[in-house]
């Protein structure tokens, strides 16, 4: 094992969109014990083709040996690590809280302000609020309004787009000859 | 160019047919020119078995005793012949007794399609009976499977499997058919895979890394090569002698590199690893250029990594670029076939000759050929050797037979002393270990090269693990020449108890059944030698038979395997003794 510090990465895999290759990608992580802080799948900009983006905590020297086992499946198009900074990227977090707090207690309407947190929804029992951003701000936010109380929690996988250009569709290209 | 606008025409009125998804599966392994498949039937595979009964001219079903034996079958079809292997099984405990060969096949880089029935998809996810989610337990040791449920999906599965399992660095694939898809009828076409869009088998070679690997090559005073199954898997025997011969370079050989150049050959310095061979494992931390070709690193190779060659530039031809600094370093690393880049290599090669370094090999050896080699074929003390059953073996075959082992002491004997004059004659488990492996890979190896004598060598231990294959051998008349050197233990891990646990040999002693009574009863002409003024004359008379035949010879009960790195230790801790 390297002694090299461990950051958070978002690994980015396209892949063709086929049944099983989840459990396949998700495998390589576990085998070597690494756990996925989150892991966010959807279509990319190619049609038929899907993005992964997995959250890890790992050193250099061993993220791009994990690139390589990712890779080397052959349904893996290309895949791709960086560092948070290197990539552009949203979180979104979701807040069920009690209606009432709402109308009571005036200092979370400042918060809801101050975070550009968005009401989703509010009925008589709660109200959900949403706010996409970086972990931090969803988690400031969590800690502001966990003095109030809330009832349910929940915080999206990350996503991102990258600030350099992924040349997937010319590689495919490449495939293809 | 006439006869290919004829092939045009005819693959462009391509005529489809209705059949049903069961016979698609066998019309798809034929078109595969699948002539010989290992199996064992069962209520979801039932359909494909009536169709292999229509198609019996054109493909032989060899009736295994237990799945793992058609796995290894299959297997050892693979490795002497360099085709693809195939292995059918029923869902449910048919299927998960692939598993063992799958993820031997999937670590030793072999070519192999497995193909599995499945309950019905209406079924699927219900618990059914002889269901198991064999997609999911088999995907973490096969390069690629899947799941089909319509049988208009079965061609294209099929021709993908193919493709993949031998295409690039081989390997297993599954692909499950459910019941239903294999009972449902479709327009029948077939067509070959001849890429998959987000794989490709073989990586570009990096601009300048060929004639990197030669400037460094040409510079070196101790440069040394160590191969792996890469170079038989690629057929780069023959570029690779070149290499070795024009540079004047050492070369040493993993277990699965085994044969790729004759064991005679004067610049072949022996194998490496744990129970490799003195020099190579001595010098590899004295090089001052390492050349690892088509090899893996593995840990047994390698011992501690800390200490594992840190003297010496590591160039890495490799055709997985995941293996590429996996394990060790390298300063360069040359990614493609190895066929293709040592053949471009060769010319950028000033030719050499190295004699002084070469002479250190030939040193070592001597110090070895004394302590070890010549007390193992060449015994004085009462007990026979495991290495004077190889060397009688050798000296009735003249080192043309392939030879199939088991796991265990008799496994590393076997590979440091057969001689192997012709490539692809080593055929062991290596990166599994699997016991069990040996007599069933022997099977599947005869009917690949019925022209090649096959000798399957196992341990009393390990061939108790698929014992029941003699019945395949039986009713198949294959001729094999089975050995088991018997020293009623389980003398491998007996060795490490006496080294490492102060000889305390806990459930390793072995009270074995009369062997030759058990082969007898399958009708196999069988003997046995407890004296070494018998062993040369029955394994004589084991080479000339024309069928199959066992035999058992008693060795001693406590040899060990020297050298050896033990395990944890660095290369140059190799012990002799
Ligand atoms: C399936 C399996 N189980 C256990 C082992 C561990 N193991 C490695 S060598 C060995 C002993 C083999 O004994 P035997 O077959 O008698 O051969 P010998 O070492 O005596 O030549 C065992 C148990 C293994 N490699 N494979």
């Amino acid at each position: 094992m390297s002694t090299e510090k461990e950051q958070l990465y978002a690994v980015s895999i396209y892949t063709e969109n086929n049944i099983g290759l989840l459990n396949r990608i998700s495998a390589i992580f576990q085998r070597r014990h690494i756990n996925i802080e989150s892991l966010n799948t959807s279509p990319s900009e190619i049609e038929g083709v899907s993005k992964f983006t997995i959250v890890v905590n790992m050193n250099e020297v061993n993220i791009k040996k994990i690139i390589g086992q990712i890779e080397k499946q052959v349904e893996v198009i290309k895949a791709y690590y960086h560092s948070l900074d290197d990539i552009i990227y949203q979180i979104s977090g979701l807040f069920k809280i009690k209606s009432e707090l709402l109308f009571e207690e005036r200092q979370i309407q400042n918060i809801i302000k101050e975070s550009n947190a968005r009401i989703v929804t509010v009925n008589k029992e709660f109200f959900v609020l949403e706010k996409s951003g970086k972990k931090e701000e969803i988690v400031t936010l969590y800690n502001k309004l966990s003095v109030f109380g809330i009832m349910q929690y929940t915080r999206s996988g990350l996503i991102a787009i990258t600030k350099e250009e992924m040349k997937i569709s010319e590689l495919l290209e490449t495939y293809s000859n | 160019m006439e006869t290919q606008t004829i092939t045009n025409t005819e693959t462009a009125k391509k005529v489809t047919e209705r059949i049903s998804g069961s016979e698609a599966i066998v019309r798809c392994l034929i078109a595969e020119d699948v002539k010989i498949i290992y199996g064992y039937p069962g209520g979801a595979i039932m359909p494909v078995y009536d169709e292999l009964y229509k198609y019996q001219d054109k493909i032989h079903h060899v009736l295994t005793r237990h799945e793992q034996g058609a796995t290894h079958a299959a297997q050892g079809f693979a490795r002497i012949s360099g085709q693809v292997g195939v292995a059918i099984a029923t869902s449910g405990p048919g299927a998960t007794n692939l598993i063992t060969g799958i993820a031997d096949a999937q670590i030793d880089s072999t070519p192999m399609v497995c193909i599995t029935g499945q309950v019905p998809s209406h079924l699927l996810g219900s618990d059914a009976f002889q269901e198991t989610d064999i997609v999911g337990i088999s995907t973490p040791v096969t390069k690629w499977n899947c799941q089909v449920t319509k049988a208009a999906d079965i061609p294209a599965a099929l021709a993908k499997a193919f493709y993949i399992a031998k295409s690039g660095r081989p390997g297993p694939v599954l692909v499950d058919i459910t019941k239903d898809a294999q009972f449902e009828e479709f327009d029948f076409v077939y067509e070959k895979c001849e890429k998959v869009r987000s794989y490709l088998p073989i990586p570009k070679t990096v601009a300048g890394s060929l004639e990197a690997a030669a400037k460094i090559i040409n510079e070196a005073k101790k440069p040394f090569i160590i191969w792996g199954q890469g170079v038989v898997l690629s057929e780069a025997e023959q570029e690779l002698i070149a290499v070795v011969e024009k540079a004047g370079i050492p070369a040493a050989w993993t277990i699965l590199g085994a044969s790729a150049i004759a064991t005679s050959h004067p610049l072949n310095v022996g194998m490496l690893g744990m129970h490799g061979n003195y020099a190579p494992n001595k010098l590899t931390n004295e090089c001052d250029v390492l050349i690892a070709i088509g090899m893996r690193f593995d840990d047994r190779v390698t011992g501690d990594l800390n200490k594992y060659a840190k003297q010496a530039k590591v160039i890495h031809f490799e055709i997985d670029p995941a293996e590429v600094d996996k394990n060790v370093k390298t300063d360069v690393a040359v990614l493609g076939d190895a066929k293709d880049t040592l053949a471009k290599l060769l010319p950028l090669l000033n030719a050499n000759s190295h004699i002084d370094w070469h002479q250190q090999f030939k040193d070592l050896y001597k110090i070895e050929y004394n302590k070890v080699i010549k007390n193992d074929i060449y015994p004085t003390k009462e007990g026979l050797t495991m290495g004077e059953v190889i060397h009688q073996i050798n000296v009735e075959s003249k080192g043309e037979a392939a030879i199939v082992t088991d796991v265990g002491q008799h496994q590393m004997i076997a590979c440091r002393y057969a001689d192997f004059n012709k490539t692809k004659s080593n055929i062991t488990s290596g990166g599994l270990g699997t016991m069990g492996f040996g007599l069933p890979a022997a099977i599947g190896a005869k009917m690949a090269a019925p022209e090649r004598e096959v000798v399957s060598i196992s341990g009393d231990g390990g061939y108790q693990m698929t014992i029941q294959e003699l019945g395949t051998i039986f009713q198949q008349k294959a001729a094999v020449k089975i050995v088991v050197l018997n020293n009623e233990f389980l003398g491998m891990v007996r060795q490490w108890q006496q080294l490492f646990f102060d000889r305390r040999y806990a459930s390793t002693e072995m009270t074995n059944p009369n062997f030759v009574a058990i082969a007898e009863g399958y009708y196999i002409k069988a003997k046995k030698v407890t004296k070494r003024s018998e062993l040369a004359d029955a394994v004589k008379e084991m080479m000339e038979s024309k069928e199959a035949y066992f035999l058992e010879v008693c060795v001693e009960k406590e040899g060990n395997v020297f050298p050896m790195v033990p395990s944890g230790a660095s290369v140059s801790d190799i012990r002799l003794e």
